[in-house]
């Protein structure tokens, strides 16, 4: 299969661009595999490459309800970075970043991660004594994170409203330099690409409608392709989680609830970083494409369509445009939502089961794509070996037993 | 291009009385009233408008309404300036200023245009395939892609402009004002219904405006004048032009963007730019059009290439000529009276080629009597000129509309290219509203499916192309939503409209890309702004993005500010032909809010700037903000952090508060605790079941500290709630956790306990609150209540009493509370809010000769941290149990209360939880940051996991040094112990002890 470069561009053009190899087979499932992701978003992908790339398993299977990446995978708003205030939590986002750092290369997929820095702002001396903490938690942690004053805002970020008869002054921020964004559809696709090379089934169109479960064992998936039998079945599906876990008798501690996103009509580029705010509950990056990307907070009703409400994107706008003053003329020109999976602690569950051979990847609630490669290289390990990684052993579901929570309440930097 | 080159003499709906100046990239030009900004450039002979996204090529426009994708303009300067507009919704008045977009250094030369030479290396996604080695150089790749990437300019400086919200209800909501809306609109006005009728022109009528039809054989616009007319009149009508319905809710709610100023040069006096309305309609009809599609051929998007219908508008409804000559190209009729009205303006039409072997019989004769030449079983292969058209290239296809047929080709030389690629219904709304689409083969579009909502489509949106049809189901709509909403018309039917009789229609051709004529036959655009053509579409399939979702995605079709209106049927049909399956089988993308790109201050309204939330402040306010007070936002609240005199630091104004508390007298404005009424024969139970501690003993007349916790047992909030009557109780909350609390309460009685008969009401801002603190505190209160005895025996700490002040404290009547943050003596003295300022003015003319001295928040916290109280917030983060804060004691164990089963998990009765301990630095002036991490050794460098985190850190006059509270892992067994606390790289020495540093003694009690 064909490398992507330079030259390999060159020399298609040359042939009229009619000899690109496909990105992915779209092969019927087989009978069996040797294990079965459900899901087909950034997670389940890049559980599926690591199972074939660091465990070598070659008969893996990824079913997809619809298209790949078309849940929360490409419905985010792409922010990438680390510094979560748990040490657990640090570790297991820190891992992540360390491969999005090479993930361009990894798949040979330009993915544009682009460490452009994230900043969360402080509007108020609670807000500021939190992230000082979180500040030095990091340091302690190794994760990189700064304070930023109002002068150093002024030149990270020229376009932001620093005056001080705002109705909620900026006091300062945290930086995380290592930060970023990246594109988020050219994430499922490269793993999908990257997986499909060695050798993995991506099956789109294919929704599991049922376990097969004997003796507390799982044997396999009933799907709208007809059954298909694995020894070892990892549940990647989001905001469909619970769904998934009650077609296995199982019930977890998630809430789904729309949570929307949107973008302004493309312009020259204004936004160098990205700027989160808690406190008035925004927060803003400028794609490579020139759109303003803006996430806004969670619908509070319970849903799985994936569609909310005018009144949440009405207040993050309005929170926008007061920090962003010049943005106001700017239009809104798309808006959509996906299904988050929310935790009690905020933080995610990447676990066994109950039930022997399934295990459950879910619960990123509003911050998940940031995760995507690690969450996929730790649900690897976990599916592959029976047991979890060291980074993922603190985020089993035994956690709500035992009450050892990992609470990042305040780790979704803006309050969702 | 000098003056109005292509304005007719007569005709159009503009004002040839009034001539408006306007500046297009600093040229002066003229156009009248009624022009748009795209007919008056046309007017003015100007072709080139912009560039386009990705490779820079001229672009001229194309349509005359919102579809609009290449028309885009900067319009307006400075703080007013925005970018991307579209030049045909632009309504031209004087003095207007506009700049073409995308380009540089100017439009006429624009280097960018180099993408275009080198565009085979940029097929779709080519971005996905290059730009990785080396790693390290892709951000500055990234650098250049985003410098050429975007379209126009942001403004530089803040909008001047003021937006407005407006909401409404109304019986039936038509949405377009063409033939089928008018007549809806006019139906339901009969019935006596409320009805609102949007439209985004700026004149109601729709396509009559600009195709020259006949309505009871006066022109069509009489008849629109008419109805206008007796809509305009009608109470139970709002007619709203300039008015575009962007969004279509669940439960009928439609939002709606009122353009109130766009049109002038700035907003008058007191008048919003925009109006964002949010309607909740019984009813709704969508009357919402169908928009032409161009025909995808190559070098489709030379300047020169309009759409057959905006060439119709150009020339009837604003009386310009977009051409001198011209050819057609269509698959469907809608080309033929185009071809009429062109030569009526005097443009020379070479040819109407017609892609079906049919063409009509029923405009023959008319075309016959022109002298224009039909060319059936004919197709426009390809475009010649590049700034420009010069001419068009002419061939037969095969069949199957897939291959040229060799040997007919023809070169015809022309300046104008009108495309007709068939009519799309506009069903965005639609299918916003859950509707799905039903795509119809044989006319080559989607039409609504089952409605899923109370709405009804009617006219061109419902495929109906016909004026008699639009006028009369418009007007069967328009009654039976109004009947659906209850109401129904009384007496006869009014005069049913006659539309003049048109030639019987031939059924379209769909085809969705012409063939090429072979190598090097230019780029054939489907969607224009995005700048993705057929092959692209192709490319994408054949790469294997199968999925429509996967397609758009990859190549950005339909990602544009026009949302692929023009685009999304075009790129589905080359889509299906790709894959070899039905259109069906591809489906189409979801449409998403909103129909048209809103400005951001529109969704923002008059919510921005101080209105942006509530600034609450306490009836004693005045007061602090005459005395110096340095204020500090406490959730909405404003409160008083300190009181430095004039010269003074902060730091020694803090001080110097905290030392009068614990010498003399303080007085601090505790207004802004939250404060919630709870009534009702249930009441102490419900506090029993809310509260980790005891309620029910509590007496009347008593007060008690309690502590509330979430399900997982942490702590959420405290407070003192004193009991009023045996079913009254009055609750404190923290300031930022007032309405949570609240929630809280409510959520519980509400779901989970609706058997308890007890009332929650908030009534915080009902009272007002001075606490007075210090040893003389008993002292300045007898002063101001001779009649009381306050003794320690009558009025014993943790009670409360109703208070007849004297007649120095104005005769207020009081509720004080014998409670306290402070340690020291202390009276909560609530007063009905309106009496705070005389309260606190008595107290503090009262207590001159104790120096009585008001402190702010910091100087309360560094007396509560220096006798040990916590501050939810600060020794709590949410992972905080009471036991955690050394408050085991506070946890009963006889009964039920929230939180109270996560309390006994394993991990909660852990050892070595993060316990809370007093921190003491070795050096006595070091205050260490809150927030900074507690390690073992004296090595702060990383990787390492802390033992916990300083909650509270402060400088102690009292103390003469500085002290701090910390969680710390297994806490309260390591006092003594020397620990390091770590941050900025540093690690500070400092030894562990209990969480109490002052004890007041017998002065408090």
């Amino acid at each position: 299969m064909a490398k992507y470069s330079i030259f390999a561009l060159g020399r298609n053009a040359l042939q009229g661009h009619r000899h690109w190899p496909r990105v992915w087979r779209s092969p019927p499932p087989r009978p069996s595999y040797d294990a079965i992701i459900v899901g087909g978003g950034g997670h389940g992908l890049a559980t599926a490459y690591y199972l074939a790339k660091q465990h070598g398993m070659d008969k893996v299977a990824v079913l997809e309800k619809g298209w790949i990446g078309g849940g929360n995978t490409g419905r985010n708003t792409t922010i990438v970075r680390s510094n979560y205030l748990n040490p657990e939590s640090a570790a297991i986002y820190d891992h992540a970043l360390t491969l999005w750092e090479g993930l361009s290369q990894e798949l040979n997929f330009n993915v544009m991660f682009s460490p452009r820095g994230v900043i969360n702002l402080a509007h108020d001396n609670h807000e500021a004594r939190e992230l000082h903490r979180r500040i030095y938690a990091n340091q302690l942690a190794g994760v990189d994170a700064e304070w930023v004053t109002p002068v150093q805002l002024r030149e990270l970020c020229p376009i932001l409203n620093l005056d001080s008869n705002m109705r909620y002054p900026i006091l300062g921020g945290t930086l995380q330099r290592r930060g970023g964004v990246a594109r988020h559809d050219a994430v499922a696709w490269g793993y999908a690409r990257a997986a499909d090379r060695l050798g993995v089934d991506i099956i789109q169109n294919c929704q599991v409608t049922g376990f097969t479960i004997r003796q507390g064992r799982i044997e396999g998936a009933q799907t709208s392709q007809g059954d298909i039998m694995a020894p070892r079945i990892g549940v990647v599906a989001a905001g469909h989680s619970s769904v998934l876990a009650a077609m296995a008798g199982l019930r977890l501690p998630l809430a789904s609830h729309p949570l929307q996103a949107l973008v302004s009509e493309p312009v020259k580029p204004i936004m160098p970083t990205v700027v989160m705010s808690n406190k008035v509950h925004g927060y803003m990056s400028q794609s490579d494409k020139g759109e303003l990307v803006i996430g806004a907070g969670i619908d509070g009703y319970n849903s799985y369509a994936q569609r909310g409400s005018l009144p949440v994107i009405e207040e993050t706008i309005r929170a926008i445009v007061e920090l962003f003053p010049i943005t106001s003329r700017l239009k809104m020109m798309r808006q959509w939502a996906g299904i988050v999976d929310l935790c009690p602690d905020a933080s995610p569950i990447i676990s066994g089961t109950p039930v022997a051979g399934l295990y459950f990847n879910c619960g990123w609630g509003t911050g998940g794509f940031k995760a995507t490669p690690g969450s996929g290289y730790l649900f690897a390990h976990t599916l592959a070996k029976g047991e979890a990684h060291p980074i993922n052993a603190p985020f089993a579901l035994e956690r709500f037993y035992s009450g050892a929570l990992v609470a990042e309440h305040g780790a979704a930097a803006v309050a969702h | 291009m000098s003056g109005e080159s292509n304005r007719l003499t007569d005709g159009g709906r503009i004002d040839r009385t009034r001539r408006l100046s306007f500046r297009f990239d600093n040229k002066t030009m003229y156009g009248y009233q009624g022009d748009t900004l795209a007919s008056a450039l046309l007017a003015n002979g100007v072709r080139l408008v912009g560039r386009s996204f990705k490779y820079h090529r001229p672009r001229g426009l194309m349509a005359a309404g919102g579809e609009e994708p290449n028309g885009l303009v900067r319009l307006r300067q400075g703080g007013r300036a925005e970018p991307n507009v579209r030049a045909t919704e632009i309504i031209l008045y004087d003095g207007l200023v506009a700049e073409s977009q995308n380009r540089w250094p100017s439009l006429e030369f624009d280097l960018g245009a180099l993408n275009d030479r080198l565009s085979p290396l940029f097929p779709a996604g080519f971005y996905y395939k290059t730009f990785m080695w080396p790693a390290s150089m892709w951000p500055r790749y990234e650098a250049v892609i985003r410098r050429m990437a975007g379209l126009g300019k942001a403004a530089t400086s803040a909008d001047p402009d003021r937006y407005e919200k407006q909401y409404a209800h109304c019986d039936v909501l038509v949405v377009g004002a063409g033939p089928s809306g008018l007549a809806a609109a006019l139906a339901a006005k009969r019935t006596g219904a409320r009805v609102i009728l949007a439209d985004e022109g700026a004149e109601f009528g729709g396509a009559l405006l600009g195709n020259g039809q006949q309505i009871d054989g006066r022109p069509a616009i009489a008849w629109v004048a008419g109805i206008e007319a007796e809509l305009a009149g009608a109470e139970n009508v709002r007619l709203l032009p300039r008015t575009v319905v962007t969004g279509y809710y669940d439960h009928n709610a439609l939002v709606m963007l009122e353009r109130v100023a766009d049109h002038l040069l700035q907003p008058g006096p007191g008048q919003p730019r925009q109006r964002l309305w949010q309607v909740r309609a019984k009813q709704v009809v969508l009357a919402t059009g169908a928009l032409e599609r161009p025909l995808v051929l190559a070098n489709n998007d030379r300047p020169g290439v309009m759409g057959a219908a905006a060439v119709q508008t150009y020339i009837n409804r604003y009386g310009v000529r977009p051409g001198r000559r011209a050819v057609l190209f269509t698959n469907n009729d809608g080309a033929y009276p185009v071809a009429l009205d062109l030569a009526r303006a005097g443009v020379a039409v070479a040819a109407v080629v017609d892609v079906r072997a049919r063409a009509p019989i029923g405009w023959r004769g008319d075309l016959d009597r022109l002298g224009i030449e039909l060319m059936a079983d004919r197709a426009v292969l390809g475009v010649v000129g590049r700034k420009a058209v010069t001419g068009v290239q002419i061939g037969k296809l095969n069949e199957a509309g897939n291959a040229v047929v060799p040997g007919l080709s023809r070169h015809i030389d022309c300046d104008l290219l009108c495309l007709s690629g068939g009519w799309s219904p506009t069903l965005h709304l639609l299918s916003q509203a859950g509707t799905s689409l039903q795509w119809d083969a044989r006319q080559g579009c989607f039409l609504p499916g089952k409605a899923r909502q109370a709405v009804r489509v009617v006219g061109a949106a419902n495929a109906d192309f016909r004026l008699q049809d639009c006028l009369n189901l418009g007007a069967d709509a328009g009654n039976a939503a109004a009947n659906d909403a209850g109401r129904r018309r009384r007496g006869r039917g009014p005069h049913k409209p006659l539309a003049d009789v048109e030639p019987a229609l031939t059924p379209p051709r769909p085809i969705w890309s012409i063939p090429g004529t072979g190598k090097g036959g230019g780029k054939a655009f489907v969607d224009f702004q995005s700048d993705v053509t057929a092959d692209d579409l192709r490319l994408a399939a054949r790469e294997g993005y199968r999925s429509i979702e996967h397609v758009k995605r990859y190549t950005t079709v339909g990602m544009g500010t026009d949302q692929g209106r023009t685009a999304n049927i075009n790129a589905l049909g080359i889509v299906a032909e790709a894959l070899d399956v039905t259109v069906p089988q591809v489906g189409h993308t979801t449409f998403r809010p909103p129909f048209s790109p809103v400005a951001f201050g529109a969704l923002a309204g008059g919510q921005t700037g101080p209105l942006l939330d509530p600034v609450r402040r306490t009836p004693m306010h005045g007061w602090h903000q005459d005395h110096g007070a340095v204020f500090e936002p406490v959730g909405q609240w404003l409160r008083p952090y300190s009181y430095p005199k004039a010269g003074e630091a902060m730091a020694a104004a803090v001080d110097r508060e905290t030392l009068a508390v614990r010498t003399s007298l303080g007085l601090m404005d505790a207004s802004t605790l939250g404060k919630i009424d709870i009534r009702g024969p249930d009441a102490a139970e419900f506090l029993n079941r809310i509260y980790t501690n005891g309620w029910k003993g509590l007496a009347v007349g008593g007060c008690r500290y309690g502590l509330m916790l979430g399900e997982d047992g942490m702590i959420f909030d405290d407070g003192v709630t004193v009991r009023l009557g045996e079913d009254h109780f009055h609750m404190t909350t923290t300031t930022g956790n007032a309405a949570p609390v609240l929630d809280w309460l409510e959520s519980w009685l509400q779901t989970e306990w609706p058997e308890l008969s007890v009332y929650c009401t908030s009534c915080t801002e009902q009272w007002a609150v001075a606490a007075l603190c210090g040893p003389n505190a008993r002292r300045l209160l007898a002063e101001l209540c001779p009649d009381w005895d306050l003794s320690a025996e009558a009025f014993p700490h943790m009670t409360w009493q109703t208070v007849a002040m004297g007649e120095v404290a104005a005769g207020l009547e009081a509720r004080i509370f014998r409670i306290g943050f402070t340690g020291e003596l202390s009276f909560e003295i609530n007063v009905p809010a309106g009496h705070g300022p005389a309260l606190w003015a008595a107290l503090m003319a009262a207590g001159e000769k104790y120096a009585i001295t008001p402190f702010g928040t910091e100087a309360m916290h560094v007396l509560r941290a220096e006798v040990g109280f916590i501050m939810v917030g600060q020794e709590t983060d949410g992972t905080t149990t009471p036991d955690d804060l050394g408050l085991g004691r506070m946890v009963s164990r006889k009964k039920e209360f929230l939180g109270k089963r996560s309390l006994f998990r394993r991990d909660t009765m852990r050892q070595g939880r993060p316990q809370l301990v007093g921190l003491l630095t070795d050096d006595p002036g070091h205050r260490v940051p809150e927030g900074a991490q507690l390690i073992a050794g004296a090595d702060p460098a990383p990787p390492q996991r802390g033992l916990g985190h300083v909650t509270s850190s402060y400088h102690s006059p009292n103390l003469g040094r500085t002290f701090a509270l910390a969680l710390l892992q297994g806490g309260r067994a390591r006092q003594g112990e020397t620990i390091h606390i770590a941050y900025d790289g540093r690690a500070v020495p400092a030894t562990v002890t209990g969480p109490r540093f002052l004890d007041p003694g017998a002065r408090a009690k």
